[in-house]
């Protein structure tokens, strides 16, 4: 190999000592930013349980984290959406109408005058196999008609929003199902050691897998690269349309889930199940610091968002403030995390000169 | 040099009499071009000329309506652009396709990332991000790019580095020919000099470069021969010891024409 004809007298950087040169205070900087919404989450458990001895009771543990399943999940899906660029409206809507699929199913062929029948474990799977598959299905509308139609996000999800929640109340007239097996109340009622209910296990076990998916493997890595710039990823060779179809698919078929959660802690499947939850999750998402312009978040900021949310609702019932101001200060939380965010990112700057 | 090294100079690429037409506009018309391994061919031209559009063709994006692409002796048939790519003709082109908020290590293997082995790398795609960052260290160096953490987020780089980035990464999966669209033009003078540098590394290794610029001083730095677009015709290919900005000047704009007819 010969040497390059080119040699331009430019004084080479030594790399180490350009790093060393701006590493100390940019890189605890960066952690901060990175971290703080974490010490908001320890702040706010702090000050509940300052203010209320209830507030780390078994009992509200118990009730707090079971409650919280509902939203991790949805915002564990809402994540893979949101990091790649998109967005999921449909996930509560889904939620209730595969909770009333799964569930009529169960009462349609696996009860006797409003007695459930059949062995409880083989109709609770079949019922949850519904539920699952409608999730699913919702989520497969969803990516066929944003991947291979290219109608945006915002939109697909929207209508699917609305199609859901009108289809969960024709299914029993807006009314609950509650003739299911016993064994669904049971498990969702159940709890290891008196401290961990079983799906709070379930979600955890989930949530963890999600996040190594995201994190560590090629879907993960796929999902990052098409919300961070879907061009390059074409020209790659990556087939973006088939991933995102795969990815609606997962946050429809985490309603399910979901929804199998909502069923077991309240023994029913209610048709308003899951209303507003989208916007608990995606909520959760961005507080956990997500972008949603695609490219940024973690399954980690989620669990944080996550329980940031369940925590100022549970926490604001127990010392007495009325549930309302839990909207109020989710809201406000969301805004203070993101402006938070964009210090020092150059984002704000960005924006502002429109490029 | 180079470019009269005769064991060098067989043609890797060959663009054999193509014509585009966008309905009775002439876009290029029977355009001939030869690109040798371990040279640097230059395509220059004026706005319109149909520089980009022979790049496009070249590389797959596009294409033409009648002539051929030939590469190593075989005419080829470029349906997508992934099918270039896979005969060996990497491009960069002007916005460099880069991920702004992922790694210099997962930018290097984007939509090429490398799984462990055996079932867990198979079956679940767990990626082997050692692997991953020696490798894009290794390349990083080989090519006497200025990166210095591979684990720095694209953003982070300043503009010539995210350009060495683009071009590195597209030297390293291409085999026989890199197109490069306009590397220099959003670049600072001494940003410039780096990436000159950097792509007469790669055309020491044996890689054909087609190098798109309007450029003229770096053109005449690094190119071993050019070729002049006008309307899109090609009006001539300059030899190294022709390349003189009059000369490219007068041929880019015409006057050197008509020089020679009068």
């Amino acid at each position: 190999m010969s040497t390059p004809r080119l040699r331009a007298p430019v004084p080479s950087i030594d790399a180490s000592e350009d790093r060393a040169r701006r590493a100390p205070a940019q890189s605890a900087f960066a952690w901060v930013r990175e971290h703080w919404i974490f010490g908001v989450l320890v702040v706010i458990v702090l000050a509940f349980s300052i203010d209320s001895s209830h507030f780390l009771s078994q009992a509200n543990w118990l009730n707090t984290s079971s409650a919280a399943t509902e939203v991790m999940l949805l915002a564990v899906g809402q994540t893979f959406v949101i990091v790649s660029g998109g967005i999921d409206l449909s996930v509560g809507a889904s939620l209730g109408l595969s909770g009333m699929c799964g569930a009529w199913v169960m009462e349609h062929f696996f009860s006797h005058a409003g007695v459930p029948t059949g062995a409880p474990v083989a109709v609770t799977a079949i019922g949850f196999a519904v539920t699952l598959l409608v999730g699913a299905a919702v989520g497969l509308v969803n990516g066929v008609l944003i991947a291979q139609y290219d109608i945006p996000p915002f939109v697909v999800t929207l209508g699917t929003l609305g199609i859901c929640t009108g289809l969960a109340d024709l299914i029993s007239n807006g009314q609950e199902i509650t003739v299911l097996p016993l064994a669904i109340g049971n498990l969702g009622n159940d709890n290891l050691g008196g401290w961990v209910p079983v799906i709070v296990i379930a979600t955890a076990l989930i949530t963890v897998a999600a996040g190594l998916v995201l994190a560590r493997t090629r879907f993960g890595a796929l999902t990052y690269t098409i919300g961070d710039n879907r061009e390059a990823a074409v020209r790659a060779g990556v087939a973006d349309r088939r991933h995102l179809r795969r990815i609606y698919v997962l946050s429809g078929a985490l309603a399910g889930v979901a929804a199998m959660t909502v069923m077991a802690r309240l023994a029913a499947a209610s048709p308003t199940s899951g209303s507003d939850d989208e916007l608990n999750a995606i909520a959760a998402v961005v507080i956990g610091g997500a972008s949603l312009f695609g490219g940024r978040g973690t399954i980690a900021g989620a669990v944080i968002g996550t329980l940031i949310i369940s925590v100022l609702l549970t926490g604001l019932i127990i010392i007495n403030v009325p549930s309302f101001w839990q909207l109020v200060a989710v809201g406000a939380v969301l805004i203070a995390a993101v402006y938070v965010d964009q210090l020092g990112t150059g984002r704000r700057l960005a924006v502002r000169r429109g490029s | 040099m180079s470019g009269t090294d005769p064991t060098r100079a067989q043609p890797v690429l060959r663009v054999r009499r193509v014509s585009m037409y966008y309905g009775g506009l002439r876009a290029l018309h029977e355009v001939d071009l030869e690109a040798r391994a371990g040279e640097v061919l230059g395509l220059v031209g004026d706005n319109g000329a149909g520089k980009s559009t022979l790049l496009k063709i070249i590389a797959g994006v596009q294409r033409p309506t009648s002539g051929e692409i030939v590469l190593d002796g075989v005419p080829r048939r470029f349906e997508k652009p992934m099918d270039a790519v896979q005969a060996g003709i990497s491009t960069v082109y002007q916005d460099l396709a880069l991920a702004m908020q992922r790694t210099v290590v997962a930018n290097f293997f984007l939509g090429r990332e490398r799984c462990v082995d055996g079932w867990l790398g198979r079956r679940l795609g767990w990626l082997d991000h050692r692997s991953m960052t020696e490798t894009t260290k290794r390349e990083l160096a080989r090519l006497h790019t200025r990166i210095p953490n591979v684990h720095a987020i694209c953003k982070e780089l300043s503009g010539g580095q995210r350009q060495a980035l683009a071009i590195a990464r597209a030297a390293a999966w291409c085999r026989r020919v890199l197109l490069l669209d306009e590397p220099t033009s959003a670049l600072g003078v001494e940003q410039q000099a780096e990436v000159l540098e950097l792509i007469a590394r790669i055309r020491d290794q044996g890689v054909a470069v087609v190098l798109v610029s309007h450029q003229m001083p770096d053109v005449m730095k690094v190119c071993d021969r050019v070729t002049v677009l006008r309307l899109g015709e090609v009006v001539t290919t300059l030899e190294r010891d022709e390349l003189t900005a009059e000369n490219l000047v007068g041929h880019i704009t015409g006057a050197q024409l008509a020089r020679e007819e009068r």
